[in-house]
């Protein structure tokens, strides 16, 4: 039973490492190991030519820098806007509360894949086709509902008694927010923003409808998905590019490591 | 001064401005938030709509002079045999998808509440590593994995013996390709499903446990009497989320098959896309991903049924 368990265990482990493991022993993998007929399953010798070719590759400092700048712009607006609304809902009593917190779970609820071809139109009737603006506003509103909500469940978590203790001590409500409540809030701002970020630095559907004809303005995703484009048949080159992708997003796992799990299950069970 | 002067009527007791500026407040902060729904979202879904009613395509795009034409396009779409075709491949996906993570995302949370304090680590980092794998770099790794000459799956199952695998293209042939698909959403969906199921398990108290297995309960038993039934709403929440996520998952898809080769992969959200965009019938992919709204809002409703059971619960 012990020894099921435990096989167990290790199957479950490898097969969800495994394929990235493969992804970033490919892109370390030299040309010659990559294509022999028997595949080898540890580093035999390391090279970081295919990270040179990845960087090289045409345009990839300008998708780096559009993907963070759409991400960045994203969740810097998504946070503003989502701290207001959710010191509203978490701290003040007011009528139709009810009814805006339901409609921001409704909101996070969107399926935004059936919002492809109106955005499009929309974009294309504003003259905001082939703009990073666009892709960014688009982000931030598939970030904001998370972000309310996240937010709202942190700032229930601090005791409303700080901020009355500071009021009481002479702050304005203003001032006890600032002093008392935003440096407790840090963290999980922190969280917060950084698990928007993850989302739409990963977001694909749109930027691949909202950035046609300038192909310089394109993000990371977009970029990768036609990688056959970019390398051809290089796979070393392709799993670099993928692990280049991928990098930020799991130092940004590594950084918040319990608090993601918990937050994401709590806010996806408590809404 | 002037307001008071222009509107004596609305401010009669000297008293109300201090009164009137705290309720204010709130309304005031959810402003940004109102305004951002309504203009990003809300204004996108009607503008589905409206576009689903209209005769719209390539010319009424650029010179903006579409007119509405009733319910023609969603009689067009109802009347189409592949609409039907691509309904029933959507809910057969859907289906196989959903049972397949649940199944397995409920063995590997009865695993985790098994095993000792390290491998139980272990393998909670291998499940958010895996969380935490970008879609793209996925599909990516993924096409490399089943790549037909140099592929590991491809080498792995001639050394176990099925010759017939050397050098077999996975994404010419339409199962193999749905295969692969279903393997990638599986794969990438288990991490969330299995971690909420074994936050959940874990606050089942021990002592019932114990009393059944005094009891003499086998363990299909312990989890068909105790487990389950107590956990049955948080069971039904992560499968109405999941349903929701597999009928318009779309990236994965479009990505690796574009919905091919034929139709063997065209799910609703990516026939939507298809249609509108190769086509150019934006008004025929309005009405479809309007259709699929529907059916997701059903899924919803179920969804948020199992939230209220939950929070009454909890």
């Amino acid at each position: 039973m012990r020894i099921a368990k435990n096989t167990g265990a290790l199957l479950v482990f490898v097969v969800s490492v495994f394929p990235v493991y493969w992804m970033v022993l490919t892109a370390f993998k030299p040309t010659r190991d990559i294509q022999s007929t028997t595949p080898t399953f540890f580093p035999a010798a390391i090279t970081f030519d295919h990270f040179g070719t990845a960087v090289a590759a045409k345009g990839f400092f300008s998708f780096w820098r559009n993907s963070l700048l759409v991400a960045g712009g994203a969740v810097a607006l998504a946070l503003l806007v989502a701290l207001l609304a959710a010191y509203a809902v978490a701290r003040l009593q007011w009528k139709g509360r009810r009814a805006f917190v339901l409609m921001v779970f409704i909101a996070q609820m969107t399926p935004w894949e059936a919002l492809l071809i109106p955005i499009y139109v929309i974009a294309r009737d504003t003259g905001m086709l082939d703009t990073l603006w666009m892709l960014t506003l688009v982000y931030f509103m598939i970030t904001l509902p998370f972000t309310v909500v996240t937010l709202r469940g942190f700032l229930a978590a601090i005791p409303v008694d700080l901020e009355e203790a500071a009021q009481v001590d002479g702050c304005s409500r203003g001032q006890a927010f600032r002093k008392v409540v935003f440096p407790l809030l840090a963290p999980g701002l922190l969280a917060t923003s950084l698990f928007g970020f993850i989302t739409a630095w990963n977001e694909f559907a749109f930027a691949n409808v909202l950035i046609i004809k300038d192909q310089d303005d394109r993000t990371l995703p977009v970029w990768l998905s036609s990688f056959n484009n970019t390398f051809g048949t290089d796979w070393g080159a392709t799993m670099a590019a993928s692990t280049l992708f991928m990098l930020p997003v799991l130092l940004i796992f590594l950084l918040l490591q319990g608090r993601v799990t918990t937050g994401i299950v709590g806010g996806a069970v408590k809404g | 001064m002037t307001l008071l002067a222009e509107r004596p009527v609305r401010t009669p007791a000297p008293a109300a401005p201090r009164r009137r500026r705290k309720p204010a407040l709130p309304y005031l902060l959810i402003t940004p938030t109102l305004l951002a729904t309504a203009f990003l979202l809300l204004y996108p879904l009607i503008r589905n709509v409206i576009i689903s009613l209209q005769e719209f395509g390539l010319p009424q795009l650029v010179r903006g002079d579409a007119k509405f034409v009733g319910l023609a396009n969603y009689a067009h779409v109802l009347a189409d045999p592949e609409f039907w075709g691509v309904v029933r491949r959507t809910l057969w996906f859907t289906a196989i998808n959903v049972v397949l993570i649940m199944v397995l995302s409920t063995a590997v949370a009865l695993l985790l509440v098994r095993l000792g304090r390290w491998l139980r680590l272990l393998v909670m980092g291998g499940l958010v590593l895996t969380w935490a794998t970008p879609v793209i770099a996925a599909t990516t790794v993924f096409q490399w994995l089943f790549q037909s000459r140099l592929g590991v799956v491809n080498w792995a199952l001639v050394t176990l013996g099925f010759e017939e695998y050397r050098d077999y293209t996975w994404f010419a042939d339409g199962e193999a390709t749905f295969g692969i698909l279903v393997t990638l959403i599986v794969w990438q969906s288990i991490p969330f499903a299995a971690l909420s199921l074994y936050a959940a398990m874990i606050t089942v108290p021990q002592e019932l446990y114990e009393a059944a297995r005094i009891d003499g309960a086998g363990a299909w038993r312990v989890f068909s009497t105790i487990t389950f039934p107590m956990l049955r709403a948080m069971f039904g929440l992560i499968t109405c989320l999941e349903v929701i996520w597999v009928v318009k998952s779309f990236v994965q898809i479009w990505v690796i098959s574009q919905g091919g080769p034929g139709r063997a992969t065209t799910t609703l959200p990516v026939y939507a896309f298809q249609v509108a965009q190769s086509l150019q019938r934006y008004d025929l992919g309005a009405a479809i991903s309007m259709l699929m709204v529907v059916l997701l809002v059903l899924a919803l409703l179920a969804y948020f049924r199992q939230l209220y059971r939950q929070e009454r619960e909890a």
